[in-house]
């Protein structure tokens, strides 16, 4: 076992590279976890703003569901996705199993809850703050969640990156779901645990390293971004 | 002008979920399903681009355990089912999954062993003899577990042997439920003997001091095969191209790849393919 | 309907059975409890077009969620509110428009704060930016127009509150304590665009602590004392000769504390 520095060197050594194969695979990572992130809150914000933000019977309910199922075990995720998506399964026909498609598909299972569940909660603190202003305007439900989203745009960054920490480091779902295979659905998590399966932990763990990056420079920007928000007392 | 900055980051996001609307996939590939120790030994890499650079056909390799390999081929998610356990494949054709069952190549199993050798084994050719010593010694030994083909073939080694090692199970019977090369990492780990393929072995990156303890009974023999799974139960079966991929695997061509295939210049898999089948 | 009723200091408003004409907001036997605790105990107020109404009381006496009743924020218990004789209903609630102790600001800039406003009254266009213009001058906020509402001084976004409740054109204006965190300035320029307000025929009425704003702005003055309206009249009678012990003692600056509220 090479020291730590040694690994590190690796990995920076191994991101120089410009490896073609390596560098397919930070694309394809990003891209599965992009896309399933953007459906995600495409899903989830309106979805937690609407339980944040109105009082409906089945409320409590609604939010203990979704704090639950931020918890959902990626490889239950895959399992219920490989079962849906099997020639055998309901949506076999599609022919999506060992596609980027249903690792896609996985990623924003496993992600919606936690974008609905904490814009929830972002939305909810918001509207207690506006809620007498906006009933006194008499602002209308659609302009309200409206209003409460974009207000709260970056505080919700921060939800979108939870749900993108959560889901370009995940490996479970998207193993049952892409098959790992070479050049098609192998992503930065599965090829860490190929790597780590053949004993080569030093390129492992020097994969883990180039993840990590990746995961501090995308933060770094989304925080850049909302930092220079707060000033301007927007967040 | 915050406005529009994040704007454009949504922008961008948006951006990027376009460029990653899905590769449009073509038609000529095959879905393998095959065992971590087969594509943890590198062979696909080295015998894939050959049959693609010949054919046109691109053959996407899902590497499980054999047991989980068996079970979505039978779901229909894979065109050609490529493992090592004879048993539960011919189970698999008669099943009326698989069209015809073709013995591929073998390598062998090893029994590996810290250089300590707690259960005094190191050398012997008979395995049999060096289970019941590990199991006399109570001798850490780690298990796949995992119901793979190599896991099953263990157990059939420990039958043999004549050790329950149920009874001994979570004692120095260890069972990692994990592939491969997880449990070589975990049995160098806690100091353990393993039962492993020779050609993960070799090509396993992780050894440390562990060296070879048992090698050589023809009982450890490890016979990869290889069938089309049946169109006529699994109608999503792309037939053809899986019977191509077949065909060459077993053909004079394919078997001279499988021969060619080295590391450190030793070979690690034997082509034994006999036209006729099984 | 927007020119201002002559003002009459001698009389204070007209009884309800006596009016021709329905006042323009009445409470009546409103009653509010949450938790058990009673905390407005039959209160019945009538405000007539026009007038400037000072609620006052001491902390606690229920002025704030009077006011809310009134503005059908919050839902009485028992009793109702009628807005010119009828239902308080959505119209009703915007011909109203208040404004709170802390301001609320939406996080976005001035401009925007008052666009969001006229657009949920649904005003396009040319019409909105004149509109929002206009505001913005009278608040004497144009400079500050593309500023985020935040970054303001409590006095400026107390301004651009009031002016974002005047854009919407009410009928009426409440307003809760609005200088009761702001510096004389500040209060002067807020209670220059009351009374301008009110001058153009805004009825206002407002919860305020403040004896001499009372003195400058008050037409009437109702005055409460544990969820219950201990006075009420004309400013300059109430002021000078008080005929309830709560009034008279909160203008002595005493304490005065009689019978614990009524529990239900």
């Amino acid at each position: 076992m090479q020291s730590f520095t040694a690994v590190l060197g690796d990995a920076v050594a191994l991101i120089l590279s410009g490896d073609a194969s390596l560098m397919g695979i930070i694309a394809l990572s990003l891209r599965v976890t992009v896309t399933a992130v953007l459906i995600a809150c495409v899903i989830g914000l309106p979805l937690g703003a609407a339980v944040g933000a109105f009082r409906f019977p089945g409320r409590t309910l609604a939010t203990v569901l979704l704090n639950s199922l931020m918890g959902l075990p990626p490889v239950v995720v895959g399992l219920v996705v490989y079962l849906a998506l099997s020639a055998s399964g309901p949506l076999g026909p599609l022919g999506l199993l060992y596609t980027p498609t249903a690792m896609v598909i996985a990623q924003t299972i496993l992600v919606t809850p936690i974008v609905a569940a904490l814009t929830r909660q972002v939305i909810e603190d918001l509207d207690r703050e506006y809620a007498e202003q906006f009933r006194s305007l008499d602002v209308g439900p659609l302009a309200r969640i409206t209003a409460l989203l974009w207000d709260a745009r970056y505080s919700l960054l921060t939800v979108a990156l939870a749900g993108f920490g959560r889901a370009i480091a995940e490996v479970g779902a998207v193993l049952i779901v892409g098959g790992n295979i070479n050049h098609v659905t192998r992503v930065m998590t599965t090829t860490i645990a190929l790597e780590t399966s053949k004993g080569n932990l030093e390129l492992a763990l020097a994969l883990g390293v180039v993840l990590l990056v990746i995961a501090i420079l995308v933060n770094a920007a989304v925080m850049g971004l909302r930092a220079s928000a707060a000033r301007a007392a927007y967040a | 002008m915050l406005r529009r900055r994040f704007l454009t980051l949504a922008a961008a996001g948006l951006l990027a979920a376009g460029v990653s609307a899905p590769v449009q996939a073509q038609d000529t590939f095959i879905i393998v399903q095959s065992t971590t120790s087969t594509q943890n030994s590198g062979l696909f890499e080295f015998m894939l681009p050959k049959f693609q650079e010949k054919t046109g056909i691109e053959v996407r390799v899902v590497a499980v355990g054999t047991g989980q390999a068996i079970k979505n081929a039978a779901n229909g998610d894979g065109d050609v089912l490529f493992v090592h356990a004879r048993p539960a494949e011919e189970k698999f054709v008669a099943d009326g999954y698989g069209v015809k069952r073709f013995d591929v190549m073998y390598n062998d199993f090893v029994v590996v062993g810290p250089p300590a050798d707690p259960a005094g084994i190191a050398g012997s050719s008979d395995i049999t003899d060096a289970l019941k010593k590990i199991a006399e010694a109570k001798a850490p030994f780690a298990s796949r577990g995992d119901d793979s083909g190599t896991h099953k073939a263990e157990l059939a080694l420990w039958e043999a042997a004549g050790v329950d090692v149920a009874a001994a199970s979570g004692g120095w019977y260890r069972e990692t439920g994990s592939g491969m090369g997880a449990t070589l990492n975990t049995g160098t780990g806690m100091g353990a003997y393993v039962l492993t393929d020779r050609a993960t072995w070799i090509s396993f990156g992780n050894k440390g001091a562990y060296r070879i303890a048992v090698e050589g009974d023809e009982r450890m023999f490890n016979q990869y095969g290889i069938s089309l799974v049946n169109k006529e139960k699994l109608p999503n079966v792309k037939a053809d191209l899986g019977q191509q991929f077949v065909d060459w695997v077993i053909s004079e061509e394919g078997q001279q790849v499988i021969a060619d295939y080295k590391i450190d210049g030793q070979q690690l898999f034997f082509p034994n393919a006999r036209p006729s089948g099984s | 309907m927007r020119e201002a009723l002559a003002r009459n200091e001698a009389e204070g408003p007209q009884r309800p059975d006596a009016a021709p004409v329905p006042a323009l907001l009445e409470g009546q036997g409103l009653l509010l409890e949450i938790g058990g605790k009673r905390l407005i105990d039959g209160i019945d107020i009538r405000i007539d077009e026009g007038r400037r109404t000072m609620v006052m009381g001491a902390n606690g006496a229920g002025k704030s969620l009077l006011l809310r009743l009134l503005h059908g924020l919050i839902a009485p218990t028992a009793g109702g509110i009628a807005w010119r004789g009828g239902p308080l209903d959505r119209t009703a609630r915007r011909a109203q428009a208040m404004v709170f102790q802390r301001p609320v600001m939406l996080r976005r800039s001035v401009i925007a704060n008052l666009a969001f406003a006229l657009k949920v009254r649904g005003l396009r266009g040319a019409m909105r930016q004149a509109r929002i213009n206009e505001a913005l001058e009278k608040a004497r906020l144009t400079d500050l127009a593309r500023s985020p509402a935040r970054v303001l001084s409590g006095g400026e976004q107390q301004r651009l509150a009031l002016a974002r409740a005047l854009a919407c054109d009410p009928e009426l204006l409440f307003l809760d304590e609005p200088t009761a965190s702001l510096d004389p300035a500040s209060t002067q320029a807020i209670e220059t665009l009351i009374a301008d307000a009110s001058r153009r025929g805004v009825t206002v009425v407002m919860v305020t602590h403040d004896l001499g704003q009372a003195r400058r702005l008050a037409d009437d003055i109702v005055f409460l004392h544990a969820g219950r309206v201990a006075e009420s009249g004309p400013a300059a009678r109430v002021l000078s000769s008080p005929r309830s012990e709560a009034a008279s003692a909160w203008l002595e600056g005493r304490l005065f504390l009689d019978e614990p509220r009524a529990q239900s």
